[in-house]
C-alpha cells in the first residue's frame, strides 16, 4: 500500500484524437460492408439468410444490453420483435401507411410495452422478471393468433410493403445492414457511457450501485426499454424484408432462439451477439436434416443453453477476449493527476448528521431502538458496540438500504429519512461496506469513476469523461493505487480492495463518509496505513462516521464516540470519557 | 346459482393442480434460493410416461402410476446433478437460464420422441362422476381435490414432524449452519429435487385425464403455478396453495363469463395486478439483501 508513484515514469493519459476520428475506421468498415451488401449479386437463398441474420442481430443486440450489460433477463424478445413486425405488416397493408411511420410506431409500441413491463416488475427480484416476461410472451402470442380482426390470426400478414427508396431486396438488405451498423455502434459504446456504466454497476452489485448515487430501478427500466426497442426495430425491418409474417415467428420458442444466440456468442458484447446470431442461423441451414424431426432443434437449443451456462458462461467472444483482458490488466499506468481535493458541502449547521429517535424493527426484534446520533462537522465520529448491537443496521438505515421504522435523519440540513439510497448519495452521503462491495467485472478506475459520477459532485468540472477520469485517478492515487488503476478488481488483494472502495467513496466528494468496519480483515501494517489514510481524509475537512471493533483505531482516530448495545444508545460523548464509562466497560467485558 | 356452484367445483379442482405445482416451486425455492423454471415440465413428462405405460404398453393403471412417479424421482436426480448442482455457487441468473434451458430441452425432447399429436389419458375411475344436488361432481376432479388435501397434510407432517423434514428446513434456512451440524446439504438438496419432481409429476398425472396430454401442458401449468406463488406470497407454502386455488377459480369463471380463447391470459392479468399493487402477495414478506 505504498502511496508514492514517483519511481514510475509519468505517462499522461490524454485523448489522442477526437472521438469521431478515433472511431472513423468503424464507420469506414461499415460503409464498405453496406456497399458490398448493395452491390454484390446474391441469389435469393443467400439474400434471405443475410436478411434474417441482420434483422435478428439487432434484436439480439437488445438482449446484450439488458442481459449482458444490466444483468436483467428478457424472455419476451420475440414478442417485442413481433410488435415491430406487426406494426409494419398491418400498417403498410391494411392501413396503407408509410413504411417509416409504421417502423417508428412499432418501435414506440415495443418501447411502451417494455417500459410498462419493466416499471411493474423491475423493483422485484429477477425471478419475477423471468416469469412475467414469459407470461407476456404467451399473451402476445395468444393475441396474435386470436385477434383475427387485427392480426389476421394464424394465416399471418402478407404483401408487406417496403420504403420506396429500398424497393429491391438487395437495396433493402443494404439498408438493414446500415441500421445494424448504426445500432451496433451505439451498443458497442454504451458500456463506456454514464448510462452503460450504471447498468454494469447494477449488474455487478445493486446495493453498491444505489449508495453510489445510481438510480437502480431507473437504470434497469432503461436497459429493459432499450432492449424492447431494439427488438421492435429488428422486427420492423424483418417484416419489410420477408413481406410475410405469421404468429409462429414470434413465439416463446423464438425468444429462446434469441436468448441462445446471445448466450452462445457472448452476452456481454455486440460482437458476441453478431457471432451467436450468425452461427445459429447458419448451423440450422447446414444441418437441415435435423429439421425433419419436430422438436429436435429446440431440444438441442435447450441442451446448448445448459452447456454454455455451465462451461462457457461468457460465450465464444468472451472466451476470446478473456486472454486479451489478462494482458491488458497487467498494464501499469502512471499518473500525473493533481492531488485529490475534497470540498465537502456545508449547507446545514454545526452538525453534518442529526439522527433523532431512529428505530428499525424486524418483526418483533428491535435491532435499532430510539437512537440519537449527532455528528459534528469536520470530525471523526465512531459508532461502536458489541456484536449484534445494531451498528450495521444503523448504517444501513442511514444509507437508505433499510427503511426506518420511526425517527428522523437530517443530513447537512436536508431531511433524508424517506429517501432511497441514490438520492441520499446525491444529498452527499458516501459509504463503504463491511463485506466489500465493488463492481467486480470492472477495473479499479471504472469503479472509482462511478463514485465520481455522483449526482451533485461539484468537483468534476463539466462532468465529461476526461474530468471524471482525472478525479478518479486522483482518488486512487490518494489511497496509493493510482498506478494500478487499469487492473480488474479480481487482481487486487483484500486490503487493496478496501482502499478502492474508500477511493470510490472519496471520488464522489461526499459531505459525510460512512465507513463500515474498514479495518476488518486487515493485518496490522494495513491497519496502520488505514489510520494514516483516515488522518489525511480528516485533514481535508471531510466528516467521517466510522464503525469498527478495533479499539486502538477508534480511540486514536475518533474525537467522539456513540456506543450501542442491544439496539439502544448506552453512551455518547468525547472519546476517552466514553471508553471509561462503566456501562460501556460492562457491555464489552460483562459484569460480575 | 347452480352454474356458479358447478364452476366453483371445477375451479377448485383445476386450482388444486396449480397448487401442487406451486408447492414444488416453493420447496425448491426455499431449499436452493432459485426458481426452477422447468417445474411445469415435470408434470408434462410424468403425463407422457403414464401414456406410454398405461395406453401404449397397456400396463395396469396403478402400476403405470407408480412407474411414472418412480421415473420422476429419477428425473429429479438427473435434473439436480445436470442442471442445478454444477451451478450452485453462481448467482441466480445463470441458474434461472439453465432451468429455462432444461425446460426447453424436456418439452422438445418429448416432442421429438413422441410427436406433436396430443394424447388422451383415461381417468382413474370408470364411473364418470356423481350428481350431488345441483352440482355434478366429476370423479377425476374429486380425486384431484382429495389427493391435494391429503398431500398438503402429508407435507405438513413431513416437514414439521419427521427428522428428514426438519433437516430439509434447516438446510433451506441456513446451509452453512446446517452443514456444521452434520447435515449433508447436498443430500438434502437432492431430496428436495426428487420430492418436487415427484410432486410436479403427481400433479401432471392427476390433471392429464382432464386436459389432453400435450407438449404445451408443462409451460401452461408452470405459468399458472408461478402466478399462484406470487399471489400467495413468494416462498410461502400456504400462500402457494391458496394462490393456486384462487387462480383456478378466477380462470374458470373468466372462461365462463368473459372469454374462452383468452382463458390463459387471466392468470397474467391477475399476476400483473398483484405485482403492481401487492407484490409481496397475500401472505408473503420480501426480505431485503443483507448489506
Amino acid at each position: 500500500m505504498s502511496t508514492s508513484s514517483d519511481n514510475i515514469p509519468a505517462v499522461v493519459i490524454t485523448r489522442p484524437k477526437p472521438l469521431l476520428l478515433r472511431h472513423a475506421p468503424y464507420f469506414i468498415g461499415a460503409a464498405i460492408v453496406v456497399f458490398l451488401a448493395s452491390s454484390m449479386q446474391f441469389d435469393g437463398y443467400i439474400l434471405n439468410i443475410l436478411m434474417q441474420a441482420t434483422t435478428f442481430a439487432i434484436a439480439v443486440f437488445g438482449l446484450s444490453v439488458v442481459l449482458g450489460l444490466c444483468g436483467q433477463i428478457n424472455l419476451a424478445q420475440a414478442a417485442f420483435f413481433g410488435f415491430g413486425a406487426y406494426a409494419v405488416g398491418i400498417g403498410t397493408t391494411d392501413y396503407q401507411l408509410s413504411y417509416w411511420l409504421c417502423l417508428v410506431a412499432g418501435c414506440v409500441m415495443a418501447l411502451i410495452a417494455g417500459a410498462v413491463l419493466g416499471l411493474s416488475t423491475l423493483r422485484l427480484g429477477g425471478h419475477y422478471l423471468a416469469m412475467v416476461t414469459i407470461s407476456f410472451q404467451q399473451i402476445v402470442t395468444l393475441v396474435m393468433i386470436n385477434a383475427i380482426w387485427l392480426t389476421k390470426g394464424p394465416d399471418g400478414v402478407s404483401k408487406i410493403g417496403r420504403p420506396s427508396l429500398f424497393l429491391s431486396s438487395q437495396s433493402y438488405l443494404a439498408f438493414c445492414v446500415a441500421m445494424l451498423a448504426l445500432v451496433g455502434y451505439v451498443v458497442w459504446h454504451l458500456p463506456e457511457t454514464r448510462l452503460g456504466r450504471a447498468m454494469r454497476a447494477v449488474r455487478d452489485n445493486e446495493l453498491a450501485a444505489g449508495v453510489n448515487g445510481i438510480d437502480v430501478f431507473r437504470t434497469k427500466v432503461y436497459a429493459f426499454a432499450i432492449s424492447a426497442v431494439l427488438g421492435g426495430l429488428g422486427g420492423g425491418l424483418f417484416a419489410g424484408g420477408f413481406a410475410y409474417i405469421s404468429p409462429d415467428q414470434f413465439s416463446f420458442a423464438e425468444s429462446i432462439v434469441f436468448l441462445t444466440m446471445s448466450l452462445l456468442g457472448g452476452v456481454a458484447s455486440p460482437i458476441g451477439s453478431a457471432i451467436g446470431t450468425g452461427l445459429l442461423i447458419l448451423i440450422p441451414e447446414w444441418l437441415r436434416f435435423l429439421k425433419s424431426v419436430p422438436g429436435l432443434y429446440l431440444a438441442i437449443y435447450g441442451l446448448s443453453v445448459i452447456l454454455i451456462i455451465r462451461f462457457m458462461p461468457d460465450g465464444i467472444w468472451g472466451f476470446v477476449t478473456a486472454a486479451y483482458d489478462r494482458m491488458r490488466s497487467s498494464k501499469k499506468v502512471a499518473v500525473t493527476s493533481a492531488p485529490l481535493q475534497l470540498k465537502p458541502a456545508a449547507t446545514g449547521g454545526d452538525m453534518v448528521l442529526e439522527v433523532t429517535g431512529l428505530s428499525k424493527h424486524f418483526g418483533g426484534l428491535k435491532a435499532v431502538d430510539q437512537v440519537d446520533i449527532s455528528v459534528r462537522r469536520g470530525g471523526v465520529h465512531a459508532l461502536i458496540g458489541p456484536n449484534g448491537s445494531g451498528k450495521t443496521t444503523t448504517l444501513n438505515v442511514l444509507s437508505g438500504l433499510y427503511n426506518a421504522t420511526s425517527g428522523k435523519v437530517v443530513l447537512d440540513g436536508t431531511d433524508v429519512t424517506t429517501m432511497p439510497p441514490h438520492l441520499r448519495a446525491a444529498a452527499g452521503l458516501g459509504r463503504t461496506f463491511q463485506n466489500i462491495r465493488l463492481f467486480r467485472s470492472m477495473t479499479a478506475l471504472e469503479n472509482v469513476i462511478i463514485g465520481a459520477e455522483r449526482p451533485g459532485n461539484t468537483l468534476t468540472g463539466k462532468g465529461d469523461e476526461a474530468a471524471l477520469t482525472e478525479r478518479a485517478l486522483a482518488a486512487l492515487t490518494f489511497v496509493g493505487l493510482g498506478p494500478r488503476a487499469m487492473e480488474l478488481i479480481s487482481s487486487f488483494s483484500y486490503g487493496h480492495q478496501r482502499l478502492i472502495e474508500i477511493a470510490r467513496a472519496l471520488a464522489a466528494n461526499p459531505t459525510l463518509l460512512l465507513l463500515d468496519e474498514p479495518a476488518a480483515g486487515l493485518n496490522s501494517t494495513e491497519k496502520l496505513e488505514l489510520h494514516e489514510l483516515l488522518k489525511r481524509i480528516a485533514a481535508q475537512g471531510l466528516t467521517i462516521l466510522i464503525i469498527d471493533h478495533d479499539m486502538t483505531l477508534v480511540s486514536e482516530a475518533a474525537q467522539h464516540i456513540t456506543v450501542l448495545n442491544f439496539g439502544r444508545r448506552i453512551a455518547d460523548g468525547e472519546s476517552m470519557a466514553v471508553l471509561r464509562h462503566p456501562d460501556v466497560v460492562s457491555a464489552y467485558l460483562g459484569t460480575d | 346459482m347452480d352454474l356458479v356452484l358447478q364452476l366453483l367445483f371445477t375451479g377448485i379442482g383445476i386450482g388444486a393442480v396449480y397448487a401442487l405445482v406451486a408447492l414444488g416451486f416453493v420447496l425448491i425455492f426455499r431449499a436452493t434460493n432459485v426458481v426452477n423454471f422447468a417445474q411445469g415440465e415435470f408434470s408434462m413428462v410424468a403425463a407422457y410416461l403414464m401414456v406410454v405405460c398405461a395406453v401404449d404398453l397397456e400396463l395396469p393403471y396403478w402400476l403405470s402410476f407408480i412407474i411414472a412417479l418412480a421415473g420422476m424421482a429419477v428425473i429429479g436426480v438427473i435434473f439436480n446433478l445436470g442442471v442445478y448442482y454444477p451451478l450452485r455457487h453462481r448467482t441466480y441468473l445463470p441458474v434461472i437460464i439453465a432451468t429455462i434451458g432444461a425446460s426447453i430441452l424436456m418439452a422438445n425432447g418429448v416432442l421429438a420422441l413422441y410427436g406433436p399429436q396430443p394424447q388422451v389419458l383415461p381417468g382413474w375411475f370408470d364411473t364418470p362422476g356423481i350428481q350431488l344436488g345441483p352440482v355434478y361432481l366429476d370423479s377425476q376432479y374429486l380425486l384431484i381435490i382429495v389427493v391435494t388435501i391429503a398431500l398438503v397434510i402429508f407435507n405438513y407432517w413431513f416437514f414439521e414432524h419427521t427428522m428428514i423434514g426438519k433437516k430439509l428446513q434447516a438446510t433451506s434456512q441456513d446451509k452453512e449452519m446446517a452443514s456444521l451440524l452434520g447435515i449433508s446439504v447436498s443430500t438434502m438438496i437432492m431430496v428436495t429435487f426428487i420430492y418436487s419432481a415427484v410432486l410436479g409429476g403427481l400433479a401432471g398425472l392427476l390433471v392429464a385425464p382432464i386436459l389432453f396430454v400435450s407438449i404445451q401442458m408443462g409451460s401452461t401449468i408452470a405459468l399458472k403455478a408461478f402466478a399462484a406463488t406470487i399471489i400467495g406470497g413468494f416462498g410461502d407454502v400456504t400462500g402457494a396453495i391458496i394462490g393456486g386455488l384462487a387462480l383456478g377459480i378466477i380462470e374458470t369463471f373468466g372462461a365462463a363469463y368473459i372469454s374462452v380463447p383468452y382463458k390463459d391470459g387471466f392468470a397474467f392479468l391477475v399476476l400483473v395486478l398483484f405485482l403492481v399493487f401487492r407484490p409481496q402477495g397475500i401472505f408473503g414478506e420480501r426480505v431485503a439483501e443483507k448489506a
